[in-house]
């Protein structure tokens, strides 16, 4: 009882550390999700708008969902979907984010499923790259290369 | 053999009747390839007087004699007109030599935000030939309607402001102006390329 504090503090670590281990699935697996193929068009003025496409790949037993994105290269990043409804394109912000199913994948792609990059701080040239931050409700935060390029 | 000289008369006049209803249908009906809906006959629409990139008024009947490929999106659009964009951009490189024989425009939906430089900037991000033009609410409202183009402000978020839906389809004009074919969204470049070339042969 002389030292409380750093003996909570130890208990306190052990028990996280005991948290994070019963969280992390086999160590053969690797983690539950995966992000391949980021790429947006390139934008050539800063301000403007542009479009961040990917796939994300749900190895694990258990559904996901993308909650969120954010770039150091945009104002804001909005997951949004756009689709054709009787031959109107229409274009939504989805507030409650996208399930990335068990086992399965999500694609992020021209037309559908995208992250909006609202207000480029700068122009995206082809060939650079730049950092996306997206935000799982299970795999939690997950940083992704976005490559710029021509499609 | 019939022997009936009436039979051998009908026998004769309906093999001629046929070949003339084939002759007529091949003349007339579309070909087979073709992705868009053609309109029969080309219906006649209004001009416009509309900014673009230069001082003096872009006015359709600037490129008559010309196919005139319309489309109507806006610059803060990030996903769907790029696409379109795209997809226009490829479908004319197709054309090869043909590609001067039509002019893709643009035209804002946004006239809001997007000033005329910017529209016009925008469309030859895509290919240098490419015009975009913008007006006033009520000239680009005008002309929608006259063209059957719907559009409509949707709330977006703080930091990107209010958001466009706009009619998915694209316009082609022929070279009187007058409008003979709508391409759905669904219809790739290679597709419309071929639908181009079919007009560009008439």
């Amino acid at each position: 009882m002389r030292r409380p504090p750093a003996q909570l503090a130890l208990a306190l670590l052990a028990a996280l550390a005991a948290c994070d281990g019963a969280r992390e699935p086999p160590a053969a697996a690797g983690p539950a999700i995966r992000v391949e193929d980021a790429w947006a068009r390139p934008v050539p003025h800063a301000a403007a708008h542009g479009a961040a496409y990917l796939v994300v790949h749900n190895a694990g037993a258990a559904a996901d969902r993308l909650l969120a994105a954010e770039s150091e290269a945009a104002v804001a990043a909005e997951l949004h979907r756009s689709r054709v409804e009787d031959g109107v394109w229409r274009m939504r912000p989805l507030e409650g984010g996208i399930e990335v199913p068990a086992g399965g994948s999500l694609a992020l792609r021209p037309g559908d499923y995208h992250v909006m990059l609202v207000g480029l701080r700068r122009a995206l040239a082809p060939g650079e790259r730049f950092e996306l931050v997206l935000h799982f409700e299970r795999a939690g935060r997950l940083p992704v290369e976005v490559q710029v390029e021509e499609r | 053999m019939p022997r009936n000289p009436l039979l051998i008369a009908v026998l004769v006049f309906l093999a001629f009747a046929t070949a003339g209803v084939f002759s007529l249908r091949a003349r007339h009906a579309p070909p087979p390839e073709l992705h868009g809906t053609l309109l029969e006959p080309p219906l006649p629409v209004r001009d416009f007087a509309l900014s673009g990139g230069g001082a003096a008024p872009v006015r359709l009947q600037d490129f008559r004699g010309r196919l005139v490929v319309l489309f109507f999106g806006y610059t803060a659009c990030p996903d769907v007109c790029p696409l379109t964009m795209q997809r226009l951009a490829s479908a004319v490189e197709q054309l090869g030599e043909r590609a001067a024989e039509v002019q893709v425009v643009l035209i804002s939906v946004d006239p809001g935000r997007d000033e005329p430089a910017r529209v016009h900037d925008y469309a030859t991000r895509f290919h240098p030939g490419f015009v975009g033009v913008t007006g006033s609410d009520e000239e680009i409202r005008a002309v929608a309607t006259a063209y059957g183009i719907f559009y409509e402000r949707s709330a977006g978020s703080a930091a990107s402001g209010y958001l466009v839906d706009h009619s998915a389809s694209v316009l082609v004009l022929d070279r009187e102006g007058r409008l003979r074919l709508i391409v759905p969204s669904d219809v790739g470049a290679d597709e419309l390329a071929a639908d181009l070339r079919y007009l560009l042969g008439r």
